[in-house]
């Protein structure tokens, strides 16, 4: 060791030495491991999951989308006072959640909209999303599940509860002209438990439900 | 609890609260408002700033619920400075009559030629040499180099008895103000102007030389600790109540904070400790230091001389173990008449098993006009008396009995011999009796049993100290069988026997290696390195003055057993810090349920739902509390001041017991406590 | 089945887990530090640092040598973030501003993991993995480092020396945190996280939109970043992001391995201690207090009061629906209890006094069960000021595991507990008091209040998690919030080390039946009072005007 240098400065130095020598262990060699491993072994998981339809990536199985589309006035898309396009669910699909990602599902922007519970955007989106998803799928306001009217936290939520899904099932079956009982069994198909009978919630998954409505045509 | 005996003073007990004493030290009281003496009790001091505060707000913006708080913050800080000028009061008192004893003498002092010369007693110096005649006051501390004399010490002792004091030996020393009541001595003087033991007594009974001791200063600085971080939730919650809509007036947030911060046991807590020290006084033991007495609440190890303490001072008659032939009866009788005149406590001793064991009425002295009594002397060895019609009865050792019997023409039988080695193998003493008639040839009827009689109640009180954790040592110059005997007769958890000075000092030392804290007493000059050494050195005072300035503690009344309570005082010093710190702190909860819906359920409704107590209104709220809080000192005075009581149990029992009292107490009194002030506060108009 | 049996279902799970790891990895743990061997690779490796592995340091020099690298762990990952426009894999991202840098770099290093940044927007894979990740590995390196010193202060006697810093760094990184992070890493990527180094793949949603997924070496950050109780998202969504937490399973395996390290130095203390039932003690305070926590927040967000969550007819606003409002009150009240601070929820948008019961768990101190090494560290603090006025109560001098509590010992005990109340409520009052920091607010009235106590009671106490509404990036959150993380992290550091120097040197007493057992119900039913009471009384009143008033 270099005896000129004070002890404290040798201290530093031998901090730095340290920080570096462990970056290279844990901040290079761990993640590049791991992602080695993870590549050989699981690559789709490591890759994101990603859903295919035909040879075109249609997103990733974990990632939740909207199905929106954009409201057309005198055939132009309508923006709101940003500047952003205005959309309204497309009826042809399937639904999910509220979103707060960015103008909602961007993974470029995950969050969630932490509104407190008594905030009065809260309130007032709440009861608006209500009337909104009760005239959509005509049902009754009180049958409209909390998850159509709650924002997820990540913004991201790839699932929504299965009572949800069968809210939409009329809407669904009377847009794709299916029978309801066709449409209800897909979506008792999509339907996943809790983990092990009781991790976590039962849910479907809103991607694959509606890559498998598709299917079914319609 | 168990019954106590009377060879113990009863369990440690402090006096009583005299309500005239919190008149009279009102004055002191007011004294200690000076913001000098306030600072060094932070969190005092913090109340007082608050009161100054709070007046001058309330002069400038006057109000009857500003001027209400103003009056009881006020009432708050004097509470505290009573509690403490009442401890402190009790001290003075006893001073006073100490300096009574120390009035100006004058000495005659000797001179290099052994002329006398008049000097006053305060210009004596270190070794000088003093005559003190009949009469005669000691003009100060010193040991006695030539004569011997008897002394009234009740000055100090409060023993009214006169205790001899004689040059050489373990009586040699002698404090000044003491009276000499006969004969003449001369006093080296030892100790310099103003440092004499009275002086040091007066200085520790008035509390002036008081220093904190380090659980003390431990406390302080939790409790300094606690009121900072109450002083920050006090004054960040008036941002939060401004962004609220609810800004707070001063003199609520001070109302408040003084509420919060550890007032009760910052109050408190300097009159624990002179009370503590007080307490010691009353039991006639001298702490030359606050650690001391903590220390003592400490000990593991405790180590007790055998003679005085676990046994009586004498040995006693356990039996009557006559020879082969002779009726027990008559050995008992025989005996007895030999020690009728024996006033020494052996002897009473003997004629009391003659009645316990064998129905013999006592003989008064009158009833053997001609009798002859032979009085035991050191070189006779023996006994005895001389009855009418020629009969001679002896008793004592047994080689002297043995010789007078063979003397007398009788033939000592092997028989005696065994039983003798019986006795003493056993650590016990025996005492031959023989007797001659009219010249007929002696015999020896048998042999009287003498043996350490263990004081009452001492097994239990060991059984105390082993549940206490204390670890029970005696020390003895008996023979190990004897010690062995004595220990597990009195339930001692070990021994030291044969013990020398040198023997203590290393038994001292081997404990203290193993981290623990030993007590001991001593009063010989030999005891006082192992008195310095010992974590707890209790001094007699009948010792000498080196063993006094050896240990940290002394005991006027020379009884060693007071180790014991010197132990229990420790003890309670801390549980009464202990308990009343967590009765302080749990008050808060309520006190909280109190103001806080005061302040805010006005802008925020919910939180009236905190108002469990129901008060009556936001002022009268704030008020209740702040009075409680200044009540509840007062209320504690006289547990502050008599000590929380000590039960000797496990320490699990007693925390188990004390957390019951004083936490779930001290959670549960305020919400009883503020609702009935709150009841008596809303009758005010202009309040309610 | 109920949702009430799944949820106990799930938490007994989750216990069974625990329970089965503690006394393995406790015992390997205590072998670990008490070893005298060094492998061949640490060997090289004290060669490379230029230490002496062999080296018995006295507390100033251990507290010296730590000091130094966390000094220098923050200026390099300043340098590192402020240069990220130089530097490879920045997803085209800029430097990092001066001000969120400091802010990102003290929360680090100071195990914290506040994030005033958003991952995917600020941080390239570079910074990600070489610089922030390795602060997650060394952050709870140290202070494990801090709580082994500690529990050598107890276990050594008439000595100076608390063993040598470098060395503890060194084995807390290789030999404990890297293996089980690796295990965790492949268990994530085969429950399905991510572990690539995409820059982004677009994808064209069914509706026609345009979505950028984007990747990164994110299971191997997330093993380490719950292991370590750092809390830092690769994400801003955090463990609500689905390539963080894809599903039940990983959810569970989050909880268990951000309680796994706290909860095992129990029983590695007890066995060092050479007292296992010392360690079962603190075992059972931190169960007790994270079980009152968690039966409160999953009652109350099970029964959702508030006029929003009433209206939707349950709560989950800011919740996943894979996770429900079961799984996400128990990770709320873990992540809360250990210092950790990654959320698979937004506790912003919890019922008001479900939230509230989260910043109360924060303000206990993080010792239920705290984060690793500071979780112990903190509780033996808190267990030696009980101690303290239990052992007043039956009268003796207080001493805990046979060393005397002297005034030196109360002086550093008191400092420490002082120190987070005393930053957490002046940053909350002066951000309540000053105009400017208000307007970080999103939503008004009381809770407000509670966002801003959230962030200073979060940083206060090394946790990380937010009230996220409240807008950080600004001058005064990063700098003040920036102070405060290594405020509270390196004072109590230091105040421990000496408090463990002041223990060495002591002698041991002797435990008699006068000494207070503290091992018992009793003892511990007290030091879960008095943590309560403490905590409740310092800030009652600040909850008063945030989580009561919304929710009473």
């Amino acid at each position: 060791m270099d005896t000129r240098t004070s002890p404290a400065v040798q201290q530093y130095l031998a901090a730095l030495r340290t920080l570096l020598a462990l970056t290279a262990i844990l901040g290079l060699a761990y993640p590049l491991a791991m992602t080695g491993i993870a590549q050989a072994a699981f690559p789709g998981n490591a890759d994101g999951s990603f859903l295919r339809r035909g040879d075109k990536t249609v997103g990733s199985d974990l990632i939740g989308q909207a199905f929106t589309r954009p409201v057309l006035v005198n055939g132009k898309p309508k923006t709101d006072s940003d500047g952003n396009p205005v959309v309204e669910p497309d009826p042809m699909y399937f639904q999910s959640r509220p979103s707060a990602a960015g103008t909602g599902y961007d993974p470029l922007s995950t969050s969630a909209s932490n509104l407190g519970p008594e905030n009065k955007a809260l309130i007032d989106a709440t009861r608006q999303r209500r009337a909104t998803a009760a005239k959509l799928d005509g049902v009754a306001p009180s049958s409209v599940p909390p998850d159509a009217l709650l924002a997820s936290g990540s913004g991201l939520d790839p699932h929504i509860s299965p009572a949800y899904a069968r809210v939409q099932v009329p809407r669904i079956a009377r847009e794709r002209h299916l029978s309801q009982a066709r449409v209800r069994t897909l979506v008792n198909q999509q339907i996943q438990g809790r983990s092990l009978g009781f991790l976590g919630e039962s849910r479907v998954n809103v991607l694959e439900l509606n890559l498998a409505l598709d299917e079914l045509g319609g | 609890m168990p019954s106590t005996t009377p060879t113990f003073r009863s369990r440690v007990h402090g006096g009583l609260l005299d309500p005239k004493m919190l008149l009279t030290s009102l004055p002191d009281a007011a004294r200690k408002l000076d913001p000098r003496v306030m600072v060094r009790n932070p969190v005092m001091f913090v109340v007082e700033v608050g009161a100054v505060l709070s007046t001058a707000l309330a002069i400038q913006d006057p109000s009857l619920f500003g001027w209400s708080v103003v009056v009881w913050l006020w009432l708050t800080v004097v509470f505290a400075n009573l509690a403490e000028a009442v401890a402190e009061g009790r001290g003075k008192a006893q001073a006073a009559t100490l300096r009574r004893a120390k009035t100006e003498n004058v000495a005659r002092r000797l001179r290099q030629d052994g002329t006398e010369e008049s000097i006053a007693g305060a210009q004596l110096m270190l070794g000088d040499r003093v005559v003190v005649d009949a009469g005669e006051v000691i003009p100060g501390d010193g040991d006695v180099v030539e004569g011997v004399a008897s002394v009234d010490e009740s000055a100090i002792t409060g023993e009214s008895a006169p205790v001899i004091r004689e040059s050489g030996g373990d009586r040699s020393s002698v404090t000044g103000g003491t009276k000499v009541l006969s004969d003449r001595i001369v006093v080296q003087i030892t100790a310099k102007p103003g440092e004499s033991f009275i002086d040091r007594m007066i200085s520790l009974v008035e509390g002036a030389s008081r220093q904190k001791t380090p659980n003390e200063i431990a406390l302080n600085i939790l409790l300094a600790s606690l009121t900072i971080v109450f002083l920050m939730a006090t004054v960040t919650l008036q941002p939060f109540a401004i962004y609220s809509g609810a800004q707070q007036s001063l003199i609520v947030l001070v109302a408040l904070l003084v509420c919060l911060i550890p007032t009760t046991i910052g109050a408190l807590l300097s009159a624990i400790g002179i009370a503590g020290m007080d307490r010691l006084v009353q039991h006639n033991v001298l702490a030359m230091s606050g650690r001391a007495v903590e220390a003592a609440g400490d000990v593991n190890t405790l180590l007790l001389d055998k003679t005085g303490t676990i046994t009586l001072g004498n040995r006693q008659a356990a039996e009557f173990l006559a020879v082969d032939g002779v009726d027990p009866e008559a050995l008992a009788d025989a005996a007895q008449l030999s020690s009728l005149a024996d006033v020494t406590p052996e002897g009473r001793s003997i004629v009391v098993l003659a009645k316990t064991a064998h129905g013999l009425r006592e003989r008064a002295p009158g009833e053997l006009k001609t009798a002859h009594f032979v009085a035991f002397t050191a070189q006779i060895r023996m006994s005895g008396v001389d009855l009418d019609g020629g009969r001679q009865i002896r008793k004592g050792a047994a080689a002297a009995v043995m010789t007078w019997v063979r003397d007398n023409g009788g033939h000592p039988t092997d028989e005696v011999g065994a039983i003798v080695d019986g006795i003493s193998t056993a650590g016990g003493t025996p005492l031959v009796v023989a007797e001659c008639v009219n010249g007929t040839a002696a015999r020896a009827l048998g042999v009287v049993h003498l043996k350490d009689v263990v004081k009452d109640g001492m097994r239990e009180r060991f059984d105390e100290m082993r549940r206490m954790g204390i670890r029970t040592v005696m020390i003895t110059g008996d023979n190990p069988l004897t010690a062995r005997d004595i220990a597990e007769e009195a339930g001692l958890d070990d021994f030291l026997a044969e013990a020398t000075p040198e023997d203590k000092m290393a038994l001292i030392k081997s404990e203290q290696e193993g981290g623990r804290l030993v007590a001991m007493t001593g009063d010989g000059t030999n005891d006082a390195p192992a008195l310095a050494q010992a974590d707890v050195g209790v001094a007699m005072n009948t010792g000498t003055s080196a063993a006094k300035e050896a240990g940290n503690m002394v005991d006027l009344d020379s009884n060693p057993t007071k180790l014991i309570e010197i132990v229990e005082i420790g003890k309670q010093l801390l549980i009464t810090r202990g308990a009343l710190t967590t009765f302080s702190i749990a008050n808060d909860v309520a006190k909280y349920f109190a103001i806080i819906p005061a302040l805010f359920a006005a802008v925020y409704p919910g939180l009236d739902k905190l108002n469990i107590m129901g008060l009556s209104s936001p002022d009268s709220a704030i008020l209740s509390a702040v009075i409680f809080n200044a009540l509840i000192i007062v209320a504690l005075v006289p547990l502050s001041l008599k000590g929380v009581q000590y039960r000797p149990v496990s320490a699990d029992k007693l925390l188990r017991r004390n957390l019951g009292i004083y936490g779930l107490g001290g959670l549960i009194a305020p919400f009883v406590g503020i609702k009935i002030i709150d009841l008596l506060v809303s009758l005010i108009p202009g309040i309610a | 089945m109920s949702d009430t049996t799944a949820g106990l279902l799930q938490v007994g799970l989750l216990i069974a887990a625990l329970a089965a790891c503690y006394r393995p990895l406790g015992a390997y743990m205590a072998r670990v530090y008490e070893s005298e061997h060094d492998t061949r690779a640490e060997r090289v490796l004290y060669r490379v640092m230029g230490v002496d592995s062999k080296a018995d340091q006295r507390w100033p020099s251990y507290a010296r040598a730590l000091l130094a690298f966390s000094a220098v762990s923050v200026l390099s990952l300043y340098a590192f973030q402020r240069l990220q426009a130089h530097l490879p894999m920045n997803l085209g991202f800029p430097g990092v501003a001066p001000d969120q840098a400091f802010n990102t770099a003290t929360s680090f290093v100071s195990n914290t993991n506040w994030q005033s940044y958003s991952g995917e927007s600020t941080m390239g894979h570079l910074v990600q993995m070489s610089g922030l990740a390795v602060q997650n590995f060394v952050s709870a390196a140290v202070g494990m480092a801090v709580a082994v010193a500690l529990i050598r202060g107890f276990v050594r006697s008439r000595t100076d020396r608390l063993g040598n810093f470098w060395v503890d760094l060194v084995r807390s990184s290789l030999r404990i945190l890297l293996p089980i992070s690796v295990v965790g890493a492949i268990t994530l990527v085969a429950l399905g996280a991510v572990q690539n180094f995409s820059s982004g793949t677009k994808v064209s949603t069914l509706a026609g939109e345009s979505q950028t997924i984007t990747g990164g070496p994110v299971a191997s950050q997330e093993a380490i970043k719950e292991l370590g109780t750092n809390g830092g998202g690769f994400y801003n969504a955090n463990s609500a992001h689905p390539f963080e937490n894809p599903n039940p399973f990983s959810n569970l395996l989050e909880i268990f391995l951000l309680l796994l390290i706290p909860v095992c130095l129990t029983y590695t203390f007890g066995r060092m201690v050479k007292d296992k039932r010392q360690g079962y003690a603190l075992l059972a305070a931190m169960t007790v207090l994270w079980g009152a926590i968690l039966a409160g927040i999953s009652i109350l967000e099970a029964n959702h009061p508030g006029t929003a969550l009433n209206l939707a007819g349950a709560s989950m606003e800011g919740k996943e629906t894979r996770f429900g409002v079961a799984a996400s009150s128990l990770f709320a009240t873990s992540t809360t209890g250990t210092s950790t601070g990654a959320v698979n929820s937004f506790h912003d948008s919890f019922t008001a006094l479900g939230g509230g019961l989260t910043i109360f768990n924060m303000g206990l101190g993080e010792v239920a069960p705290g984060g690793v090494g500071s979780g112990l560290y903190g509780m033996l603090v808190l267990a030696i000021v009980t101690v303290f006025v239990a052992g007043l109560m039956v009268g003796r001098t207080p001493e805990y595991l046979r060393k005397k509590i002297t005034p030196r010992e109360i002086k550093l005990v008191s400092l420490n507990i002082l120190i987070m109340p005393v930053l957490a409520l002046a940053g909350t009052g002066l951000a309540m008091g000053l105009p400017k920091p208000k307007e970080s607010i999103l939503n008004p009235g009381p809770h407000g209040l509670s966002e801003v106590l959230y962030a200073f009671m979060s940083a206060g106490n090394n946790n990380g998690s937010a009230f996220a509404g409240l807008s950080v990036n600004t001058g005064f959150y990063n700098t003040a919030l920036g102070l405060i993380m290594l405020a509270v992290r390196f004072v109590p550091i230091v105040l421990v080390l000496a408090l463990a120097g002041s223990l060495a040197r002591q002698q041991p007493v002797p435990a008699t039946a006068g000494t207070l057992p503290t091992h018992r119900t009793l003892f511990v039913g007290m030091l879960v009072g008095v943590i309560i009471v403490v905590a409740g009384l310092t800030f009652f009143p600040a909850l008063a005007l945030g989580p009561l008033a919304e929710g009473l």
